[in-house]
């Protein structure tokens, strides 16, 4: 461990902002590429279910 | 075989920041600001590799008209772009604190910035051509004429006099780092390397099922699920 506080954990020994930069922005990609890819997944089972529903009836 | 990839994707990346964030000690040079390299190579490996696997897939699909490889070359470019990004973004916010810039015309933050136009034009280009089978041909020509680029990224350090550092890693001996840091960023490489295969499929998996909606074995798949 490497860290005496959290302050000094954010501070990241005056890099704070460029390493929280990093790591965050690369959080927030993945988790937006995530949030679409589950989306597109949705949307696509309710085509299907919408196009292969009113077929039947 | 998607939540397999997705739990080790997410076991690895929650290994790499605690063994990257809290185990591997100070660098002596650079402070904390080397911590930015647990991300950025592992984004900047699988920039390169998930291209290499594109034209793969494209090389598959043009040679034999396989509808399936056209698809995981589809699949594969949106998460490509997204580490190419990631690999230019965290670069240039560690360039500003070592180098003293953002950002260098130098051969290998160029020739990185021409990969993230490749994986930019070969899904422009398959979004504006209607006929699928048509949009597969030319993103396959794209994505096969635009591997040329990959070793040029990579041998970009030795053929140029670049402010871009050589490799640490290589096949052929021993890391020049520590051994708590090789492992961070090793960690990392394959927690993204997982995810990329997870995000791969997921999105493989929903073009399938718009692109052969009105085939039986959906029909059959959508019929079976709503039973």
């Amino acid at each position: 461990m490497n860290w005496g506080s959290v302050d000094a954990f954010v501070s990241m020994g005056g890099y704070g902002l460029y390493v929280w930069g990093s790591y965050l922005v690369t959080a927030a990609g993945l988790a937006i590429e995530i949030a679409l890819l589950i989306a597109r997944r949705r949307r696509t089972l309710r085509m299907l279910a919408h196009l292969h529903g009113s077929e039947r009836s | 075989m998607i939540p397999w990839f997705a739990t080790a994707a997410a076991l690895l990346c929650a290994a790499g920041i605690y063994v990257g964030l809290f185990v591997a000690p100070t660098d002596a040079t650079q402070g904390e600001s080397y911590r930015i390299i647990f991300i950025h190579v592992g984004a900047a490996w699988m920039s390169m590799f998930l291209y290499v696997v594109m034209a793969f897939w494209a090389v598959i699909g043009l040679a034999w008209n396989t509808r399936l490889a056209a698809m995981m070359a589809s699949a594969i470019a949106p998460t490509g772009a997204l580490f190419t990004f990631i690999a230019l973004w965290t670069g240039a916010l560690w360039g500003k604190p070592t180098w003293g810039t953002w950002w260098v015309w130098d051969a290998r933050l160029t020739s990185e910035l021409i990969l993230l136009f490749l994986y930019i034009g070969f899904m422009a280009l398959q979004a504006a051509i209607d006929d699928p089978r048509r949009a597969d041909r030319a993103g396959a020509v794209l994505a096969i004429v635009g591997v040329i680029n990959v070793p040029v990224i990579y041998f970009s350090v030795q053929w140029w006099n670049t402010l871009h550092q050589g490799a640490s890693v290589s096949v052929t001996r021993a890391p020049s780092m520590a051994a708590t840091m090789f492992l961070g960023m090793i960690l990392f490489a394959l927690g993204f390397w997982m995810y990329s295969i997870a995000a791969a499929l997921s999105r493989a998996r929903s073009i399938m099922l718009e692109r052969e909606r009105r085939t039986d074995w959906v029909m059959t798949e959508v019929r079976r699920a709503a039973a």
